[in-house]
């Protein structure tokens, strides 16, 4: 049994404090649920033109709950 | 030990003085260079430590064991109106996880980009109606009463479902809870103030609710047993204060600052669609949270070449973070093309301001409508800084037009 290879781009609403920094920088990445206000992902695999907003919003989310390349940033 | 950093005292008055109005304390780069943790004396003789450097700042407030608690032992109050708003029970912002997460999360789809977006229309409004008050005025005229400070009352008041009628009110007793220059007893008489209008209010929300945030928490989280009335109280004093103080000052100091620097005005002017990177910039530059961000060491750690012991006070500074050069080139340079978005000047981690996506389109359409109605616009004599507020502002700004 294998792990299927990690998505390049993950969210972990858990995390999430709503700060809308990935809307922000990524609309057509990232929404923010209806419901409660933290991060949903569109796309996890974008195309080229939009990988740089996505790592954008990674650098800038205040909680760590963006996942690039399948790894936490910093 | 290392030698004290250039004429500075070794565990110096904070807040330091800021003798430019428009810029940190000089002494940040210095610290930043030598003594990138520094010993600080506070307000009631107590000792802490200041952090100067952005990463240093940053990790601070991504690292729980940096607690936001303000009820533990050690937690650094930078004058009696910050012990004072802990009063009463104390606002999640002062809260670790969970109980923090718990609240916050209660608040995250009001303030969601989206229905922060869908509120244009009502925020341009507000903005149109108190311009039309400002032209009415003789000139000079104080930017800070006639603009800067109505707009975002009438926009939180709105949205927390406030009477704005109660502006002269909730606004009087905001500012004297926060101001440095009250005693204990003035801002501790301010909160009690305030505990019982959003009280008042929230127990006719109760009986009768209507489209706000404030009958949400009652509806929705005081009913259900999710939350007391004391934290509805709690919290809605944050949204109430911290949405109108914190907006009004950076709408008046931005437009001090433009003004200041005529050809990154006229570059503005000539291209409306930078405004969103110069609210980015403008948000750096001031960083209006300028005695920083308050913690305390739950264990010993490791950080800017010291050892903070558990128990201790940090003192995260906002503005000599915002103006590292190793993040942030020339940092003194008031720039609006330059990519600020990495500054922290809503701080960083999980307490970071929730109200972020409503202030930056409260400054956006609030200057934009200034500067392209008014293209006379000007500083008169007599502008009143306003060193003595928890949030850096002005008390008057005279311009004409």
């Amino acid at each position: 049994m294998s792990a299927a290879p990690a998505p390049w781009l993950a969210v972990d609403p858990e995390r999430c404090i709503g700060s809308g920094r990935c809307v922000l920088s990524a609309p057509a990445v990232f929404d923010q649920g209806d419901e409660d206000g933290l991060v949903r992902l569109l796309d996890p695999a974008p195309p080229d033109a939009l990988r740089a907003g996505a790592r954008n919003a990674a650098a800038l989310c205040p909680s760590g709950a963006i996942l690039v390349g399948g790894a936490a940033p910093q | 030990m290392s030698q004290p950093a250039g004429t500075i005292a070794h565990s110096p008055d904070f807040p330091l003085d800021r003798p430019e109005p428009l810029a940190p304390p000089q002494e940040y780069q210095l610290l930043r260079q030598e003594r990138p943790a520094s010993r600080i004396t506070l307000y009631d003789g107590s000792q802490a430590w200041l952090l100067t450097r952005y990463e240093d700042v940053r990790s601070v407030l991504t690292d729980l064991r940096f607690s936001a608690d303000a009820r533990r032992d050690g937690f650094p109050f930078v004058s009696p109106a910050v012990r004072a708003s802990v009063g009463g029970r104390t606002p999640f912002f002062r809260m670790d996880p969970p109980d923090h997460d718990r609240i916050r999360r209660m608040l995250t789809r009001d303030f969601m980009v989206k229905n922060i977006e869908a509120l244009r229309p009502q925020i341009q409004q507000i903005v149109d109606g108190f311009l039309e008050n400002l032209l009415a005025q003789p000139q000079p005229a104080d930017l800070v009463r006639e603009f800067a400070l109505p707009i975002p009352s009438a926009v939180i008041a709105r949205l927390l479902g406030v009477p704005y009628e109660d502006h002269e009110y909730f606004q009087s007793r905001g500012q004297r809870m926060l101001s440095r220059d009250s005693t204990l007893q003035e801002s501790a008489q301010s909160v009690v103030d305030l505990r019982e209008y959003i009280g008042r209010l929230a127990e006719s929300r109760l009986t009768d609710p209507g489209d706000d945030v404030l009958s949400r928490l009652v509806v929705e989280r005081e009913a259900t047993g999710e939350l007391d009335r004391e934290d509805v109280k709690s919290t809605g004093l944050l949204l109430l204060v911290a949405g109108h103080e914190t907006t009004a000052n950076m709408i008046a100091l931005s437009v001090a600052t433009l003004l200041g620097h005529p050809e990154q005005l006229a570059a503005l002017r000539a291209d409306p669609a930078l405004i969103g990177n110069a609210v980015e910039e403008l948000l750096r530059f001031l960083s209006v949270v300028h005695s920083g961000v308050p913690r305390v060491a739950l264990e010993d750690i490791e950080i800017a070449g010291v050892t903070v012991r558990a128990g201790e006070g940090v003192i995260a500074s906002i503005p000599a973070a915002n103006w590292d050069p190793e993040h942030f080139a020339t940092p003194e340079d008031f720039d609006i093309h330059r990519d600020a978005r990495r500054h922290i000047a809503f701080g960083f981690g999980i307490h970071q301001c929730l109200g972020q996506p409503l202030a930056r389109v409260e400054l956006e359409i609030a200057l934009t409508t200034l500067l392209r109605r008014l293209p006379g616009l000007r500083l008169a004599d007599g502008a009143e800084y306003a060193p003595e507020k928890a949030v850096y502002g002005l008390h008057r700004l005279p311009v004409a037009w």
